[in-house]
């Protein structure tokens, strides 16, 4: 389950998000709908730890555990995990040394014993054929070179593999084309469990199609406004932003 | 993988200024009194028991030496070297020329086994049998192990110390010493050759494959002790020969000096190849006591089509000033270098190479990793030049600089001289950072923030460390992270 209470964060002096509270239970799958530059990449960011942003005020809670205080490594060994807007070069990093290396850093850091090769790879073999991720792409250095929906393939693999109790997907629609959607939206759902919560961060719903919200939020100005069933989205999708943003000021 | 993943054990498990490798194993010396003059210099030659045109050849080393003054214009700075304040000889008191390792003393088997020197490696140390990698010890100035001679002797291979083959292989010593790096050629190498204390010595016979890589392990260990290392390295025509050489070194609180020189050279279709892994002490986190590495490595290929490749790790030393370089004499020879130099701390390195084109179609390619971080400061520089008859010459050059935090500088110096307007040069540098995006998408996925900067750069070195034998790479992946210790807040 993910508390967040009052969050108020800035960058460079600039504040971005003002007071935000949303609560998703285990189970939940919960939808963050927003105009560009509302703050919804800044949520993600700030509640899986990246240093450059400041939070001013406010809780995050974890299963129960305030996060803000530990390093990003700490919120994912609790497993918080954040499929990113922009997925990130590592030139030279072979794709699966990575998602061993990751894997292993975080069993680790829970007490788990290391996964040896073998089983490593009948996990990630199992896990890849999923979502059309071949061979000859674990074996290329993360994210180089990859096509947009190549990537975002790839955080959804990262994302099966490493199990989180928590997933976080921002913008993980964008650049997909209709296969593509399916198959990423395929590998969510197959994810989706009582003991699992999910805030999918997205501009459309068509990702809502696939992967079926059950609560629906609209951010603007770095705070939720509105909050919702599944009808919210379709109601944004007809009349867009502005009566709600309008509304809020 | 494995690799990735020990490294970055390795990252955590060590502390800040805890040099893993400073201890000193107590082996009583057998020195020659403080500073140097010709009766040094022909001490040294006695004691190994050197025929008189070696010890003149010394003498008259030593009497260039004094005419000399020391380089200037390498990029490092350090306290004035009192030259006559250093010992120039000493040896372990148990050396008798053991004919076994059940002779060799437990202390350094001891030692080996702190160093983290490869469990094969260690066995061969310990006798046993089957092991492929041979190891010539040197352990201060002498050698006082020698494995796998019999195996190699049968592929008629030569690989001993050089003291050794000076009397074993008199003309092939007298024929090449100094034939690649000229006594005059510079301060330190014509420093080390009037007092050079020992090193390894290789003949490959013609048409012969070397059945196994060498492999030398150094290290300092007596206290103000100027270590002097001299290598020869003879690949005769149609001979292929890899040797690997690394080394660590305890912690001292005085500067200790190093000067060696390594000499290759490839006759007509042979082949060399020559890796280090270099991690000695460099030093605290106030840059105190590290070692001033000072080396002069040269191969020569002599023959047509011969090829000469250097791989280094650098990730020692308080200074290091290296240039290992390739004379393209013979038509159609090839040189490479793949480095992966690393600074931390208060380091300076000043380090690269020179490819000198002097027969036709001649190749040369150079593919230089810099990673700096800390305080440190790390140049690379780079020569390359082509004769007025190297016709077809071809050079090709990759200096890549990643840069952590905003302390630390990196340097590029290529010079590029072309007497021949057929001789085609490329150039392509680039300078990075590490960034913040990459930084914190690893964390996310659950590494550390010294976990992640492990992990990115060894993928920044990728290109390089691939071009060393497998236990090695393994070996320089755990350095790069041991070095790196301490750079990320
Ligand atoms: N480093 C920064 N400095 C100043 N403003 C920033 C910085 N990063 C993001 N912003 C601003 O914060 C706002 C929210 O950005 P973002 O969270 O990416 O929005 P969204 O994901 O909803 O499109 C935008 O106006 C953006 O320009
Ligand atoms: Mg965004």
């Amino acid at each position: 389950m993910l508390e967040i209470r009052n969050l108020h964060a800035e960058i460079d002096g600039k504040k971005i998000l003002n007071g935000l509270t949303l609560t998703v239970k285990d189970g939940e799958v919960a939808a963050i709908m927003g105009p560009n530059g509302s703050g919804k990449s800044t949520l993600s960011y700030v509640v899986a730890g990246r240093s450059d942003y400041t939070v001013t005020a406010g809780e995050v809670f974890l299963n129960g555990e305030n996060i803000l205080e530990l390093p990003p490594h700490e919120r994912a060994a609790r497993g918080l995990f954040l499929a990113f807007q922009y997925p990130v070069e590592i030139p030279g990093v072979t794709t699966h040394v990575f998602l061993r290396t990751a894997l292993n850093a975080q069993r680790k850091a829970r007490g788990e014993a290391e996964l040896k090769t073998a089983e490593f790879m009948k996990l990630m073999r199992a896990a890849a054929d999923k979502l059309s991720v071949t061979q000859e792409m674990l074996r290329r250095p993360l994210n180089v070179g990859f096509s947009g929906g190549e990537k975002k393939r790839l955080e959804i693999l990262q994302m099966t593999l490493l199990a989180p109790k928590f997933g976080i997907l921002d913008e993980t629609d964008s650049g997909l084309d209709i296969d593509a959607l399916r198959v990423v939206s395929d590998g969510v759902n197959d994810l989706r469990a009582p003991d699992r919560g999910f805030l999918v961060i997205t501009h459309y719903q068509r990702l809502l199609d696939h992967i079926k919200p059950d609560t629906v939020h609209i951010m603007a100005q770095g705070r939720i406004i509105k909050t919702g069933g599944p009808e919210l989205a379709l109601e944004l999708e007809k009349n867009g932003y502005r009566d709600f943003v309008a509304d809020a000021a | 993988m494995a690799a990735v993943l020990e490294t970055l054990e390795t990252v955590k498990s060590v502390d800040v200024d805890a040099y893993k490798y400073g201890f000193v194993t107590d082996i009583e010396s057998d020195k020659a009194p403080k500073g140097l003059n010709e009766d040094i210099v022909r001490f040294i030659s006695a004691k190994k028991n050197e025929p008189a045109w070696l010890t003149e050849w010394r003498l008259d080393a030593y009497r260039r030496w004094l005419t000399m003054t020391e380089p200037k214009w390498a990029r490092v700075d350090y306290p004035k070297i009192d030259y006559q304040d250093l010992y120039y000889y000493s040896a372990p008191k148990t050396h008798a020329g053991p004919k076994s390792l059940d002779e060799v003393d437990p202390e350094l088997l001891k030692t080996y086994e702190k160093l983290g020197i490869p469990l094969r490696e260690r066995e061969i140390l310990a006798g046993v049998q089957g092991a492929k990698v041979a190891v010539d010890a040197v352990f201060d100035s002498v050698s006082v192990a020698t494995t796998f001679r019999e195996e190699l002797s049968k592929a008629g291979v030569v690989f001993c110390p050089i003291s050794e083959a000076v009397h074993s292989h008199p003309e092939l010593v007298q024929k090449y010493l100094g034939s690649v790096v000229p006594v005059t050629d510079n301060y330190f190498a014509t420093l080390n050759s009037a007092v050079f204390s020992d090193g390894s010595f290789v003949y490959i016979p013609p048409g012969v494959r070397c059945p196994m890589e060498l492999s030398t392990y150094f290290r300092i260990n007596e206290q103000n002790t100027g270590q002097f290392e001299r290598t020869l390295i003879i690949a005769d025509k149609g001979s292929y020969v890899s040797y690997l050489e690394g080394c660590t070194a305890p912690k001292r609180d005085e500067n200790q000096l190093h000067a060696a020189v390594v000499e290759l050279i490839a006759l007509e279709d042979a082949e060399i190849k020559y890796s280090t892994v270099q991690n000695w002490y460099p030093g605290d986190s106030q840059g105190r006591g590290g070692i001033y590495n000072f080396v002069t490595k040269r191969g020569d290929c002599r023959g047509d089509r011969s090829k000469i490749s250097w791989t280094q790790v650098e990730t020692g030393s308080a200074i290091t000033w290296k240039y290992p370089s390739c004379i393209l004499r013979g038509d159609h020879s090839r040189g490479e270098f793949y480095s992966i130099a690393i600074s931390n701390g208060r380091q300076q390195v000043d380090s690269g190479t020179k490819m000198l084109h002097l027969g036709r179609n001649t190749t040369s390619r150079i593919i230089s990793k810099g990673i700096s971080a800390g305080r440190s400061s790390n140049t690379y520089r780079g020569q390359v030049f082509a004769h007025r008859k190297a016709d077809g010459a071809r050079n090709f050059t990759n200096c890549d600089s990643l840069l952590i935090g905003n302390a630390c500088g990196a340097h590029t110096v290529p010079y590029i001289e072309s007497r021949n307007s057929g001789a085609v040069f490329e150039h392509e540098a680039t300078t990075s950072k590490i960034s913040e995006d990459q930084l914190f998408y690893c964390m996310q996925r659950g590494l550390s923030a010294e976990e992640a900067t492990a992990l990115i750069v060894n993928g920044f070195v990728r290109d390089v460390l691939q071009q060393l034998p497998m236990e090695f790479a393994v070996e320089a992946q755990k350095l790069i992270a041991v070095s790196l210790e301490g750079s990320v807040g």
